[in-house]
């Protein structure tokens, strides 16, 4: 199959198309295809990507796979993928048919509920593959219409807030890259990817209103990248809008928002910042490791204090995207590859620790901590896999949750100690905050009498687990199953940028000699 | 020579002759009973003027002494003005009918006004500049106050018609400036004078002043006080009218004065520009967030595309001016598909133009709130839809003449703007239930052009009908 990303990334679309033309009503019946066609089309994709996993070749750094034709004004659509990208495809196939099958329960305006998750995952699909600036811009920003009706229409009630926030948060910053990128575009004559990094842009310092940068129109450039990717990441302190949309999002939104959307911007930082602006980044360096330290280190602090489930989690991502980001710029092989380990690895263990929240939430329509305790009593198997998944988003030995976290670590410190001594003190709070949440949840006495009815997990949801726990449990004994995929596209990437700097350091000490 | 020339002028001849023979008919036979025909007739003959003018004409062709210009540009303006024309006249008719609105003037006055605005974009010489913008202008006063026995619609076509006049004064006094200090009214003889790229300080003068005239008839900040009143007042039809075929009109016109007659000093009006453009699309975006209404909404949505599109135009290039033709045409698009829902909205047999009554729409009428959901996120310039191409083009232009700063103010004012729009689909979509629901009154004219111009949002991703082949031709007869 000489186009299977495109095959791939709109099959969920072509279903999402035929539920909006050819199914009709609210009743029972229609709702139940509709969910059973966006299941089937969800695990058609996740089956098909497996065809490109299999037809990926690793000691291949390039891109493979490569589709490429003419579009408008000039643009192309051009889709690809390496080793950087292709392990996030198969991540958001795998975890799709998970949401949907989770979302079993949904009643209220099923057909349109299944069509923006289908069209999610086009988009979604689309932005890890697409090789051309505009068309990334275009699935990475066309992803916020779903989420943000998914929020809006079957969110809690705060419901408005939350879904504009996140709208207007993310607009913000894409917007800023997409000024960026039209500059690019501008420069180097070409919006195709691989061609861009190979182009110099120029890292020669200037003033902008009176105040001189460093690294010229890289920095600048970096910088408005930088606006965009960090609001997706979420980066401390631009994380505000990330709480309140996963409080508010439903069950399957959270997940796909923490399993996937924030991996957005750890992915475009290795596919757009790090080989484009070389320069840029170096300048730029400290300031990301002590944001991520202090992101670490602060919103686990804030989860200590949550008293909605969801919202303990929520900063718990925060604080793990911080691991990611001091990983990828530390820019070595420990770092880089532990910051892919770990987003693919939070990738399941936050959509597993929210489908958890999502399991209790059904049954009892609340997310206060306070409203639960003693709930291994009457749901032992639910007590495992929360506890579990509390382990690996503890960073446990034997979890892919350990992987991530320890290869960052080892990473950063390879470029800054100091970093990685606060960021590791974080480590301590996320088990705090993680056990202290899973001892009033799951331990102590039943007292409540509402609780005391409460049934164990269905058989349907101990089916969406089940992939979750294996993958959880594989990646954390064998992690060689991701980094041998990755690792020759990270070395290219890092090697690609060390000479650029050291290419840049020549220019200044020739350009000063003179 | 005078064979010639009329030959080049022939579609405005048989527009004009049209409209006046028609007349004539209608004021000796059934007058208003006349009036349902000739929004037909009249909608037809410029859809056929449109399919004539882009199929036949080829080159520069020049008649009256320069007075007249027929090239690429003229002709893609004139195609946009004249299908937009017809499309809004088509949608009106129902409308009007079921208010008892229908007067026969109507579609003749739009006519007339059509006549005026390929006058303007054709223009070659400051003399028919001045005579097809007030053609134009005043055929757009009497539609303003079409709805006689109504106070707010006689109050907006009062007030455009003073402040109308006003900027006709400046646009008249600028235009005497120049004609003073270049010795002719000739585009081509100005440009000479300025050639060497040196220029008087009472030209300079002229220019302002002509600038001033033409950013009032753009709405564009802070000439722009006219159009929130005039929008809201005027009977929606015909504010779906201002909001199209005159902005592009007026644009074309704002263009080739720019360019025809002031190439060659494009450093001394492309700061007027950024700053008229910046001014727009900033007071756009903030000043909508607190409208309720949603013909005021949509004024001052036009005021912030009209400051997008002048980023085109402040480029100064032939890039800026393929972009600033592909955002109006796009522009036009989105807003002939949002105004024939606006048409469509009413409760009791009456028009309704609060939003709030917009809730939950989306339960009742999923096909419809769709199509609204696809035109909000295009004007609101989020991908995929076409009004982001529309946007970026305009700043890939800008871009490249340099003007980071008015793109990245641009690419705020968007974000800002965003919300409004957002508002709506929020409305429709997951607002609270309202207790008192409209009703959408849907002709198959109205339906057809909600959908199609939605549907052209996404389609135009994959396939734009050769438009941008077509701008880019036009910007180089205009640029050169």
């Amino acid at each position: 199959m000489d186009n299977i990303l495109s095959i791939v990334t709109f099959i969920p679309a072509v279903a999402a198309g035929i539920l909006a033309l050819f199914l009709h009503g609210e009743d029972v019946a229609a709702q139940r295809n509709a969910k059973w066609v966006a299941l089937v089309a969800t695990t058609v994709t996740f089956l098909v990507s497996i065809g490109i996993y299999t037809g990926f070749d690793p000691s291949n750094t390039g891109f493979q796979m490569v589709e490429e034709g003419e579009w408008l004004l000039g643009l192309k659509y051009k889709m690809g993928v390496d080793g950087i990208s292709v392990l996030f495809v198969l991540l958001t196939t795998f975890i799709m048919p998970l949401t949907i099958l989770a979302s079993w329960h949904v009643t209220d305006r099923v057909k349109e509920y299944m069509i923006a998750f289908l069209l999610l995952e086009t988009l979604m699909l689309g932005v890890f593959m697409a090789l051309d600036l505009v068309l990334f811009y275009l699935f990475f920003e066309a992803g916020l219409i779903p989420m943000f009706l998914i929020i809006g229409i079957w969110g809690g009630a705060n419901r408005v807030y939350a879904s504009f926030k996140f709208f207007l948060y993310t607009f913000l910053g894409s917007v800023l890259m997409l000024v960026a990128m039209v500059a690019m575009y501008a420069d180097a004559g070409t919006t195709d990817i691989e061609a861009l990094m190979s182009h110099h842009f120029s890292s020669e310092g200037f003033s902008v209103l009176g105040i001189y940068v460093v690294g010229g129109m890289q920095t600048l450039m970096f910088l408005a990248f930088f606006a965009s990717f960090a609001v997706k990441m979420p980066m401390w302190p631009v994380h505000t809008w990330l709480p309140d949309a996963h409080v508010q999002a439903p069950t399957a939104g959270s997940v796909v928002l923490a399993a996937i959307l924030l991996k957005m911007g750890g992915y475009g930082f290795l596919r757009f910042s790090l080989p484009m602006f070389p320069v840029g980044s170096a300048v730029m360096t400290d300031l990301v490791l002590w944001m991520s330290a202090i992101a670490v280190v602060y919103t686990s602090l804030v989860a200590l204090v949550q008293e909605d489930m969801k919202k303990l989690i929520a900063y718990s991502s925060v604080a793990h995207m911080g691991f990611v980001t001091m990983g990828i710029f530390a820019a070595n092989q420990q770092g880089i590859d532990g910051a892919i380990f770990q987003m693919l690895s939070h990738g399941f263990i936050s959509a597993a620790l929210f489908l958890c929240v999502g399991v209790i939430y059904d049954r009892m329509h609340t997310r206060d901590i306070e409203a639960y305790g003693g709930l291994v009593i009457r749901m032992p198997a639910y007590a495992l896999v929360f506890m579990l998944f509390t382990m690996a988003n503890v960073g446990l030995p034997g979890t892919s949750g350990f992987i991530g976290e320890f290869l960052t670590l080892m990473g950063t410190f390879q470029v800054n100690t100091w970093v990685t001594a606060v960021a590791a003190s974080g480590v301590i709070f996320s088990a705090a905050y993680a056990l202290w949440l899973y001892r009033r949840v799951v331990f102590g006495d039943l007292i409540k009498e509402s609780l005391k009815a409460m049934t164990d997990m269905s058989s349907r949801e101990r089916l969406i687990f089940a992939p979750l726990i294996v993958m959880t449990i594989l990646l954390g004994v064998y992690p060689s199953l991701v980094t041998d995929v990755i690792g020759n596209s990270t070395a290219a990437l890092i090697s690609n940028y060390e000479m650029a700097l050291a290419a840049a350091e020549a220019a200044t000490q020739s350009a000063a000699s003179h | 020579m005078i064979q010639a020339d009329l030959t080049i002028i022939l579609p405005e001849i048989v527009l004009a002759v049209y409209a006046m023979a028609a007349l004539l008919a209608a004021v000796y036979t059934t007058k208003d009973g006349l009036a349902p025909l000739l929004v037909w007739t009249t909608a037809g003959l410029m859809a056929l003027l449109a399919i004539w003018i882009a199929t036949n004409g080829d080159g520069t062709n020049v008649a009256f002494n320069g007075m007249f210009v027929d090239d690429g540009f003229a002709r893609f303006s004139k195609v946009a003005i004249l299908l937009s024309a017809a499309a809004i006249l088509v949608m009106s008719q129902e409308y009007m009918a079921r208010r008892d609105l229908l007067r026969f003037e109507f579609p003749l006055l739009v006519a007339l006004a059509a006549v005026g605005m390929m006058m303007m974009v054709s223009a070659g010489d400051l003399m028919s500049l001045y005579m097809g913008l007030e053609l134009q202008s005043l055929s757009l006063y009497v539609v303003a106050a079409l709805r006689r026995d109504s106070a707010k619609s006689t109050e907006a076509g009062l007030k455009y018609f003073v402040l109308g006049a006003l900027s006709s004064g400046l646009l008249l006094y600028g235009a005497s400036l120049v004609y003073g200090f270049t010795g002719t009214t000739l585009f081509s003889g100005i440009i000479q004078t300025v050639q060497d790229g040196e220029i008087s300080v009472g030209l300079l003068f002229g220019l302002v002043f002509l600038i001033s005239g033409l950013a009032f008839k753009v709405s564009a900040v802070p000439f722009h006080m006219w159009t929130p009143d005039v929008y809201e007042g005027s009977p929606t039809p015909i504010t779906a009218f201002f909001a199209t075929a005159p902005k592009v009109a007026a644009m074309a016109l704002f263009a080739r004065v720019m360019h025809d007659a002031f190439g060659g000093v494009i450093k001394d009006w492309q700061q007027v520009i950024v700053l008229l453009s910046v001014l727009s699309m900033l007071l756009g975006a903030v000043a909508a967030i607190g409208q309720r209404d949603i013909k005021r909404l949509m004024a001052f949505s036009s005021i912030a595309h009209m400051g997008y599109a002048l980023i085109g135009l402040a480029a100064g290039t032939e890039l800026g001016i393929k972009a600033m033709l592909m955002y109006l045409a796009i522009y036009v698009t989105m807003n002939i598909g949002t105004f024939a829902f606006i048409l469509m909205m009413e409760r009791d047999g009456k028009p309704v133009t609060d939003i709030d009554a917009l809730r939950q729409y989306s339960k009742r009428e999923p096909g419809k709130a769709l199509a609204v959901l696809i035109l909000m996120f295009s004007l609101a310039g989020v991908p995929p839809m076409l009004g982001f191409f529309a946007k970026f083009g305009v700043w890939q232009a800008g871009v490249s003449a340099g003007l980071t700063g008015l793109v990245i103010a641009s690419a705020i004012a968007s974000v800002i703007g965003a919300f409004y729009y957002l508002r709506i689909v929020f409305y429709m979509y997951f607002g609270a239930e309202n207790d008192d629901p409209i009703e959408t009154h849907s002709s198959p004219v109205l339906w057809v052009a909600l959908m199609g111009s939605a549907a052209l949002m996404l389609v135009g991703v994959f396939y734009q009908f050769g438009i941008e082949g077509a701008a880019a031709a036009a910007a180089a007869t205009l640029v050169n």
